[in-house]
């Protein structure tokens, strides 16, 4: 019999298919897991609309659930992805693969804003750095500079 | 039978039956798919590195905008079989209701596209802050979302906004730009745009007629699914 704490489970073993240290569930991607017999409904919501794994994601859960023995239903949630849905394992895994994860609260609405936020050197650990790019690899990182270890880093936007 | 033979020509399919207000959603969509391509030929050839990388992702961003709002047009549309790609690809060039101003090819003009993506994203706060306020949770929601993500573009362009505000190059591509920029919006939005970029309201290039750099673009842009129906990549 498949449980929903099976599921969550389950989909917690899903690496992220940009960066595998963390899982679906770490990024708070999965929003809802609800089980009805034999059947199982997962409502999840992509970091960024323009996210090109969304297809990968809903494919692997699809898999996942099949493995349980389960149908699986994948829909995207009506509510939109907020940086703040990253659990704190899951800030804790990027932070040690060389990500900064993103800075909590309110979403910066303007540049000075974003400017004003610390943000600390995965690497080193120095807070002496500054915003380099917006835009990085991705919708969802943003490119910062490290003045103390002389290192570029990614950084979750926070939004 | 040549390659041209092989490529369905425009006018010989069209879904037809998108009703009214799907069609609303249309517009908003061919905007962003259309400027979304347009930023994305910046790709490998931007003036500088962060650049380059800030135009593909805020083409990426846009694209799937467009994706969003086709698939809930398609949604609302009661007929089967129409999803995101056929809306996006499978029309006529004159079935597009994007505006002219999102039409234009300005590579290399860097002074041009940044006084374009300056008043787009500046008229498109405008309407989206609209579009969060509708009667339809769908819009509603679909455009709250879409807004957080668009806040990154709105920083991107108002800095570049701020550092080329006095340069002659700018200025002109900004007056020469001004009467399509108006034509994004519903009239009655138009004050508010005349405010924040601080100019006279003008006559609008209004939504409808098409320039005549749609359809190479549209040409290109579903080559690939007019060759192969049905193809995914």
């Amino acid at each position: 019999m498949v449980t929903v704490e099976r599921v969550w489970e389950a989909l917690g073993e899903i690496p992220d298919p940009e960066i595998p240290a963390v899982s679906l569930v770490d990024l708070g991607v999965v929003r809802a897991v609800t089980v009805e017999g034999a059947r199982v409904r997962v409502e999840f919501t992509p970091t960024f609309l323009g996210c090109p794994a969304v297809d990968v994601m809903r494919e692997q859960m699809a898999e996942r659930i099949n493995e349980l023995g389960a149908e699986a239903e994948i829909d995207l949630a009506a509510e939109g992805w907020s940086s703040d849905r990253i659990t704190p394992e899951g800030r804790r895994k990027l932070e040690e693969s060389g990500f900064a994860p993103p800075a909590p609260g309110a979403a910066p609405t303007t540049l000075l804003q974003l400017q004003e936020i610390v943000s600390r050197c995965p690497y080193c650990g120095s807070e002496d750095t500054r915003l380099e790019n917006l835009f990085g690899p991705t919708p969802c990182r943003s490119i910062r500079y490290c003045a103390s270890c002389r290192q570029p880093f990614e950084q979750f936007k926070t939004i | 039978m040549s390659e041209e033979d092989l490529i369905r020509p425009a006018g010989s399919r069209s879904e037809g039956s998108v009703p009214e207000s799907a069609q609303r959603i249309l517009e908003l969509a061919d905007d962003e798919l259309i400027l979304g391509w347009r930023n994305s030929e910046w790709t490998g050839i931007a003036p500088f590195l962060e650049e380059d990388v800030a135009f593909s992702s805020i083409a990426q961003t846009e694209i799937g905008h467009a994706r969003a709002w086709y698939e809930l047009a398609a949604r609302q549309t009661e007929r089967g079989g129409v999803d995101a790609d056929a809306l996006a690809f499978d029309r006529d060039p004159d079935e597009y209701r994007c505006a002219p101003f999102v039409e234009t090819r300005l590579v290399p003009d860097w002074a041009r596209t940044i006084a374009r993506h300056w008043l787009y994203e500046t008229a498109d706060a405008i309407r989206i802050e609209a579009l969060k306020a509708s009667g339809d949770p769908e819009v509603a929601g679909l455009a709250e979302k879409i807004d957080r993500e668009e806040t990154y573009h709105r920083m991107h362009a108002d800095m570049w906004a701020d550092r080329l505000r006095d340069e002659a190059r700018f200025r002109g591509a900004v007056d020469e730009l001004w009467p399509s920029a108006l034509g994004l919006l519903e009239p009655g939005q138009r004050d508010r745009l005349c405010e924040i970029v601080g100019r006279e309201p003008v006559e609008a290039n209004e939504r409808g007629e098409h320039t005549e750099e749609l359809r190479p673009l549209w040409e290109e842009m579903t080559m690939v699914r007019r060759s192969v129906p049905g193809a995914s990549w």
